[in-house]
């Protein structure tokens, strides 16, 4: 491993306009430490070497140029469930196995767009169905940490692209937590925007009133440069607003003091693990200590959220995959994994007659009092503190069978997703030998304050600095 | 409760296996067991939501753009005949 897989976007941009290294020179670091670790962790599907080495040598073409793009030369993983032209995109599932999509995800082409060299795709739970990545078709990926454990999920593979630094930064998407639990478990920072914030066109659809698009960073500067390139309205999805896009990087450096933030007493429960607790109250000491005022809050429907989502959530994806006939592309409907089976059913019943009132219609009146709840809290406290997860990773196996406890471990991040706020997940340190994280949650399109809080408890503390192969 | 596995299965088109049919009897009742504990929430009066930022009416305009060749559109499929989708009859018996 070579010290530019170690090197932040920020960094590696600045290495590359001093030309002290060039894009391919940087590109084929990624591809070594993926040639060395990928046969371990499991976290590529597809590994892009000769489209990455074109548009790298395109990138070190402009950068002699002198032009400068805000990701140019920067090896980029995506998550197996974005379209990208020409290169297969499974989700993780063999229905999609050999389907090699006709175009590009719109935030695909942001990215090129932006000069970002897509270094490969990456492992998931099919379907994005999983909080372990233990559901993908492809094997599961593997916690660098320790790799007899999970990384969380479903974005496995891109968190571990990350953490393992076989890429500077990777998409996910967070339909549960599907980016803020692995972020936690693999010491990365994930974002998971305001629903809408970031186009879901090109992206293979799980639950669409609840998919949000993110991504994977080593430090919140990054998360905020990268968002920058992805954020904004998009006329191929209808549910991106026209709200303004900012520069997310402008405010990160912002004195804290006075900002209100939100403990909710529902999101420290009798089950969680007492060192996770201890870790995530430290974090919040941090907050006090430079001038925010903490206030214990209320989200009282809490308990509610996991029984609500797994209403909607399978609902949607029942409707969702009915699309897979097998005729036009992809494969035949008995390609189907057990879990993808398992909601498919859920939801197929849960919409079906006689049932539609006391399951979905229920649902979604409880979204409604969920949604209340944090409009309340967001008038009493600009921001909220909760843990990601109330323990640590799991071993690879120890949920399998048990499909309701796997669910569960979403407990503390499906309901931004029901309720569409932003949330950004933040490394908070180790317990055990395995990293912990935060998640600070703010009102819709209120990104930057979780930048600003993010970055200035980082600049502190420096987690990211840590990887599992340092010496 | 005791879900209709076959008859979902059927509304699904999914095809299970009787080792399936038994499994998910089983798991998706205990999940729905726990989903009922939705009941004890009092949602009288409260309206339904299923778009968070408040969006409505979302339209474009009226025009044409370019989308996937014929070619493209076909490229993924496994069963084409002279550039077009190839389906199982419907009206009749012939495969």
């Amino acid at each position: 491993m070579t010290s530019h897989n170690n090197l932040t976007i920020k960094k590696a941009r600045e290495g590359l306009l001093k030309k002290d290294f060039s894009a391919v020179e940087l590109l084929n670091a990624y591809l070594e430490q993926i040639e060395r670790k990928n046969s371990e962790l499991n976290a590529f599907i597809t590994v892009c070497k000769s489209e990455a080495l074109e548009q790298a040598k395109h990138a070190d073409k402009l950068l002699s140029e002198g032009q400068d793009l805000p990701l140019l030369g920067i090896p980029i993983a995506l998550k197996d469930i974005y379209s990208t032209k020409g290169i297969q995109t499974t989700a993780g599932s063999n229905v999609l196995k050999g389907y090699i999509p006709p175009f590009d995800a719109t935030v695909v082409a942001r990215l090129k767009e932006a000069g970002a060299v897509i270094i490969g795709k990456t492992n998931l739970d099919a379907w994005a169905h999983g909080s372990s990545g233990e559901n993908s078709d492809f094997g599961p990926t593997k916690n660098p940490w320790n790799t007899d454990f999970v990384p969380g999920g479903s974005s496995s593979g891109s968190a571990v692209s990350v953490s393992a630094q076989m890429a500077i930064a990777a998409t996910g998407t967070d339909t549960g937590g599907s980016i803020r639990l692995p972020a936690s478990f693999t010491n990365t920072v994930g974002l998971k925007p305001t629903y809408g914030r970031v186009s879901r066109y090109g992206i293979v659809a799980m639950a669409s009133s609840l998919d949000s698009i993110g991504h994977f960073t080593k430090n919140v500067e990054d998360s905020a440069l990268f968002l920058n390139v992805t954020a904004g309205n998009d006329p191929l999805d209808g549910t991106t607003p026209t709200v303004e896009v900012p520069d997310y990087t402008k405010k990160l450096d912002k004195d804290i003091k006075g900002i209100r933030i939100g403990i909710p007493k529902e999101y420290f429960i009798a089950g969680m693990d007492p060192k996770v607790r201890e870790n995530i109250e430290k974090a919040i000491k941090f907050y006090e200590e430079n001038g925010c005022k903490i206030e214990q809050i209320s989200l009282p429907h809490t308990e509610y959220a996991i029984a609500t989502y797994y209403i909607i959530q399978p609902a949607e994806v029942s409707s969702n995959l009915a699309r897979y006939d097998g005729i036009r592309y992809g494969n035949k409907r008995k390609t189907f994994g057990e879990e993808a089976k398992r909601r498919i059913m859920l939801g197929t019943f849960t919409l079906s007659v006689g049932y539609y009132d006391a399951y979905y219609k229920k649902a979604l009146k409880v979204r409604t009092l969920l949604i209340k709840d944090f409009e309340e809290a967001f008038k009493k406290v600009d921001a909220i503190i909760a843990p990601v997860s109330p323990t640590l990773p799991w071993k690879i196996g120890e949920k399998a069978n048990d499909p309701l406890s796997m669910y569960l471990s979403d407990v503390f991040t499906v309901t931004a997703n029901i309720t569409g706020h932003p949330g950004l997940s933040i490394p908070t340190g180790f317990v055990d030998g395995f990293p912990v994280g935060m998640q600070i949650i703010g009102p819709h399109f209120k990104e930057e304050l979780l930048f600003n809080l993010g970055h200035r408890y980082e600049q502190e503390h420096k987690w990211f600095e840590r990887n599992p192969y340092e010496t | 409760m005791k879900v209709d596995v076959l008859h979902i299965a059927k509304l699904a088109n999914l095809t299970l296996s009787k080792e399936e049919i038994a499994k998910y009897e089983e798991q998706l009742s205990s999940i729905l067991s726990y989903i009922d504990k939705l009941q004890k929430v009092d949602t009288k009066n409260v309206p339904e939501t299923s778009q968070v930022t408040g969006l409505e009416n979302v339209t474009s305009d009226d025009q044409t753009f370019p989308s996937l060749s014929q070619d493209d559109a076909l490229s993924n499929s496994q069963n084409k005949h002279n550039g077009l989708f190839k389906v199982k009859g419907i009206l009749n018996d012939q495969p």
